[in-house]
């Protein structure tokens, strides 16, 4: 039973488009904020409870924070704990910064004549008692590449593998931070992103708040999004709020009442930029905080 | 009865007289910090200023608030908490503003006056408004009260509101 959740966690943690439960946050210490010296603490985790760091940090290797003169910049500080990281970032210039983990990356994964057999064997055999709470399931594919180049895809997937998917990920987890006055947030134009026509630091409890999905920049219509608010632990309930985004890629959501918000939505197209992958899977995770009125 | 006719005659001839000389309209108001008893106490941030029936901010009146460097920072680190106020007016105001930004103020009442020639007032046409105070204390809590009044109006306007926590009473008087 401990191999397995063993196993179950390590699996997690590697495969970073991962379609497991668990949910993926930056948080960050206050997000309206003033003076020549304004600092925050941001952190990062993945976790089952919101916003509680119950299961493996967030790696920092690809935090971008971009200020409000577009100038992008590192975390500082930077520390990695057994369930979290955190890392400071100063608010230096007047406007809005955005803290990102931006994770672009082909996997692959295939089947061999090996595999094929195991997996067999373990169908014909009777069901195990139980594979662990969230384990995995199923019998292992033959292999896998995670963060592959094009170069790994045509030399380290073996001349027998079979049912080889090369899938492309985009993924961004983000929030928001402002020093004084609320400034434009650009698009970048890759992946899917989020774009406020309310801004992101402008939340009040019992408002309504609109924003666009955009995928490489253009309206993402039909994307479902998923609403909770953090403190999970202390409820008996998520209490998601669902919507879906219109012709123009918008929604709307009433905050219900203040506090940090998760709020994560996913696509997947054919738009890849590797010829071996046939599907791209986008993702999309932000913390929003909203303010008692 | 011709007395009773002069009355009203009177009146309305002196209130022609008094109208195109465009009187010195001004804007009275008395705050109170209130007594609190807690074990770590700061003199609360305070913020008065108006608004229009679209709840825009239209004047920033008085914000009071820590204007030195503390162990902490400077006191316009904490001017966020007054969150109405910073949203509506305040994040977008470079402090210190001469004649409405001053230090905290001690328990008490505080009275301010204000003519019409102040900057805030200066170009505030006439109409319906509302006075907003807000008070945010370190460690402690939050309040927001509201006064409706009419500015330049035809009478003297004026009107009042209790805090229950964090500010005591509020009174407004609006002269013409």
């Amino acid at each position: 039973m401990k191999r397995i959740t063993i196993l179950a966690a390590v699996i997690a943690a590697a495969i970073p488009f991962s379609a497991l439960a668990h949910k993926q946050w930056l948080v960050p210490s206050s997000t309206v904020l003033a003076g020549k010296d304004a600092w925050i603490t941001v952190d990062a985790a993945v976790s089952n409870q919101l916003y509680y760091p119950d299961h493996v940090p967030m790696r920092l290797d690809n935090i971008v924070i971009t200020a409000p003169d577009g100038s992008t910049h590192k975390p500082q500080n930077p520390a990695t704990g057994q369930y979290r990281s955190v890392f400071d970032v100063q608010l230096a210039q007047q406007g809005t910064y955005r803290i990102a983990n931006v994770n672009a990356g082909v996997s692959a994964r295939w089947d061999t004549p090996e595999s094929l057999a195991a997996a067999k064997a373990a169908k014909d055999a009777p069901a195990p008692a139980g594979g662990g709470m969230g384990g995995p399931g199923g019998a292992a594919r033959g292999g896998m590449l995670r963060n592959a180049t094009t170069e790994d895809l045509a030399t380290k997937i073996p001349k027998d593998a079979t049912n080889v998917q090369v899938i492309e990920g985009s993924g961004r987890v983000e929030t928001f931070a402002t020093n004084g006055s609320p400034s434009a947030i650009k698009a970048t134009g890759k992946g899917l992103e989020l774009v406020p026509v309310t801004h992101p630091n402008d939340l009040f409890a019992g408002e309504a708040a609109t924003f666009r999905f955009v995928v490489d920049g253009k309206p993402a219509a039909g994307l479902e999004i998923e609403v909770i608010r953090g403190g999970t632990r202390y409820r008996n309930a998520q209490d998601e709020i669902k919507a879906t985004t219109d012709a123009k890629g918008e929604f709307s959501v009433t905050w219900p009442e203040a506090g940090m918000y998760w709020l994560e939505t996913a696509a997947t197209d054919s738009k890849t930029s590797v010829p071996q992958a046939k599907q791209r899977r986008l993702s999309y995770v932000g913390t929003f905080e909203v303010l008692p009125q | 009865m011709r007395a009773s006719i002069s009355v009203p005659v009177s009146i309305a001839i002196g209130t022609l007289l008094v109208a195109p000389a465009a009187q010195a309209a001004d804007l009275s108001i008395t705050v109170e910090v209130p007594r609190i008893n807690a074990a770590e106490y700061h003199r609360p941030y305070v913020a008065i200023w108006v608004e229009d029936a679209g709840q825009k901010s239209v004047a920033d009146l008085a914000v009071w608030y820590q204007q030195t460097d503390g162990k902490e920072g400077h006191g316009t680190k904490w001017l966020p908490d007054l969150r109405q106020w910073w949203r509506k007016s305040g994040r977008s105001l470079k402090v210190p503003v001469d004649g409405i930004t001053a230090p905290t103020r001690p328990v008490g009442k505080h009275a301010l006056k204000l003519d019409q020639k102040h900057p805030a007032l200066a170009k505030l046409p006439a109409g319906k408004y509302t006075l907003v105070v807000e008070a945010a204390r370190e460690v402690g809590g939050r309040e927001l009260l509201k006064i409706p009044f009419e500015w330049k109006g035809k009478k003297a306007s004026t009107g009042s509101a209790q805090g229950k926590e964090e500010l005591g009473a509020v009174t407004l008087t609006a002269k013409p």
